[in-house]
């Protein structure tokens, strides 16, 4: 592994001035990924993780730690795999046969990759929202209502009371509390994607995985969201993916760096934007690769 | 040597024309088709048709046993056909991604769709009505059942195939069992696509004739019991449009003309529902 990641450096880097890491090098360089600099118990633990497509590898032996109440940001360019690193925090990609993980995410003492592993109690510990807005063909009070019912036989009022909450968390209630009757679909992309952030919070999930959730929005519509994602920090663990490295920046606590299933570099998201340690790193960030 | 632009607007017109005149003769029978349904048709249509039984010979009557029968083996026959059908197609879109079962089922299922309607009578007769020693109102509704059930399920798998998978992955990601995503999320996002193919093989099962020849037969007397033989609009155009009788014949057309109606009503209706589900979508 160790000899394949210095390959992998140099065949990339190759063009600029870069000292091949010695094999000692390498590995302190992945021990310091792993966790970032403050030592706060990780609330996800990622170890050895390697990912398959039909066979083809699409991560590349991810160490890392995502810590408790903190964003974490995965940036890098197209398939550099960081989609496909989320989705295996809620097994998302188990609906599809031909995708296979190996290794070890260790969640409160857990290894949620283990088949014991309850996959829906899993989702519902750890939620997700995805790229483009999804509301499911019901009412606004029904998409919110949907998650909290699968797994909680609350009343009337409590359901109401709880709706109205999580929608008031993800700051539309105010747009949407007297047409609760009405479909989902026929909220405007940023309201949907807001209904999308509440339904997965009305569950009251520990993780919250961010797919890319303001590649499909107008500006006005994304730095609400970002408002939004800013806020749920107090009680949520949050994961994001994202394209836009200003948004990284903006909203992030740590930031990973991911280049062809590799994680790059993985540190403390002002470290990342000023100091980078990997000549990649400093390339993606600064414009000049990507 | 003509400009090029000249040359292109005459291959257009030349286009243009041929195409135009394939629609004219694919419409002109169809029209003729309906007009002389209307002309020979229309003029049978009264009260007694609706009031009356299929008459002897000679003598006065309407079509009541018939459009009964057939209301009675067309509904039973869909209350057979589309849950079996919707359940075997939903389980083709949504859960048959791994193993042998769902090509197989796919490919089987794609041959009865295409397989000629008298063979599965043939089939009901040897099965059902030979054992049975008699021929019934039973064995017409499992026979058009079997042509329902194809349908369904190729337009069921279809609609259902139609849903994107970020919205099962959303359910999903809350947590729900893959029953429950099924049944509380992409059924709901395709039941109008769903609809219309129940329709459409309602349209489809209304003038099947070949199917009921040899299990419901017909039945000149008025008759509520599905397990007698039964009268039935196709097999009644059938049989007195070849008969010798002018009253016969006359009942013949208002029959075919009745049947014509229904299932242009039916597929009216199901391009409406089809147009609502594509704007759902």
């Amino acid at each position: 592994m160790k000899n394949q990641q210095t390959l992998f450096y140099s065949k990339f880097i190759g063009s600029h001035d870069y000292q091949q890491p010695t094999t000692h090098e390498s590995k302190l360089k992945t021990e310091m990924n792993i966790i970032p600099s403050q030592s706060i118990a990780p609330k996800v633990s990622i170890n050895d993780l390697n990912f398959y497509y039909n066979g083809c590898q699409a991560l590349k032996s991810i160490n890392m730690n995502i810590l408790e109440r903190k964003i974490t940001a995965f940036i890098g360019p197209s398939g550099c795999g960081k989609s496909t690193l989320l989705r295996t925090f809620n097994r998302m990609y188990q609906l599809y046969p031909s995708q296979e993980a190996r290794g070890e995410i260790m969640m409160d003492g857990m290894n949620i990759l283990d088949k014991k592993q309850d996959i829906n109690m899993l989702r519902a510990k750890v939620g997700m929202v995805f790229q483009k807005p999804t509301p499911f063909p019901m009412s606004i009070f029904d998409n919110v209502a949907f998650g909290v019912k699968l797994y909680e036989s609350l009343n009337r009022n409590e359901l109401e009371e709880r709706v109205e909450w999580a929608l008031q968390k993800a700051a539309l209630w105010e747009e949407v509390k007297d047409k609760l009757n009405q479909s989902g679909i026929s909220l405007s992309g940023g309201q949907q994607q807001r209904l999308c952030i509440a339904r997965t919070i009305a569950v009251k999930p520990e993780v919250v995985l961010l797919d890319e959730p303001t590649s499909a929005l107008d500006p006005i519509s994304t730095a609400r969201i970002e408002d939004l994602i800013f806020t749920l920090k107090e009680d949520y663990t949050i994961v994001i993916v994202t394209h836009n490295m200003q948004q990284a920046a903006r909203v992030s606590d740590y930031t990973a760096y991911m280049y062809l299933g590799e994680l790059i570099e993985f540190s403390d998201t002002d470290t990342i934007f000023t100091k980078p340690k990997q000549k990649a790193t400093e390339d993606y960030i600064s414009g000049k690769f990507g | 040597m003509i400009p090029i632009y000249t040359r292109r607007r005459i291959v257009n017109a030349i286009n243009l024309t041929f195409s135009i005149l394939a629609m004219v003769f694919g419409l002109f029978w169809l029209f003729w088709i309906l007009f002389t349904l209307f002309e020979k048709g229309l003029g049978g249509i009264s009260i007694a048709i609706f009031t009356q039984m299929t008459p002897a010979p000679g003598s006065t009557g309407g079509l009541l046993n018939a459009i009964v029968g057939s209301l009675a083996m067309v509904t039973l026959a869909t209350l057979i056909g589309t849950p079996v059908g919707i359940m075997a197609g939903t389980y083709l879109a949504e859960y048959g991604q791994r193993g042998w079962l769902a090509p197989v089922t796919r490919f089987i299922n794609d041959i009865l769709l295409s397989a000629p309607s008298i063979v599965i009578g043939l089939f009901v007769y040897t099965v059902y009505v030979a054992k049975m020693g008699h021929f019934s109102g039973w064995a017409g509704a499992l026979a058009l059942s079997l042509i329902v059930i194809p349908v369904v399920v190729r337009t069921t798998e279809d609609m259902l195939r139609l849903i994107p998978d970020s919205l099962r992955e959303a359910a999903a990601a809350l947590g729900a069992p893959q029953w429950k995503i099924v049944t509380l999320v992409t059924w709901r996002a395709s039941r109008v696509g769903i609809m219309t193919g129940v329709l459409l093989a309602i349209a489809r099962i209304s003038g099947e004739t070949a199917p009921l020849l040899f299990t419901a037969l017909n039945n000149q007397f008025w008759n509520a019991d599905m397990n007698q033989p039964m009268a039935n609009l196709p097999v009644v155009i059938f049989q007195f449009a070849m008969s010798p009788y002018e009253n016969w014949q006359e009942l013949a057309w208002t029959g075919a003309l009745l049947i014509t109606l229904s299932v242009l009503g039916l597929n009216i209706a199901a391009r409406f529902f089809l147009r609502k589900q594509a704007l759902v979508n």
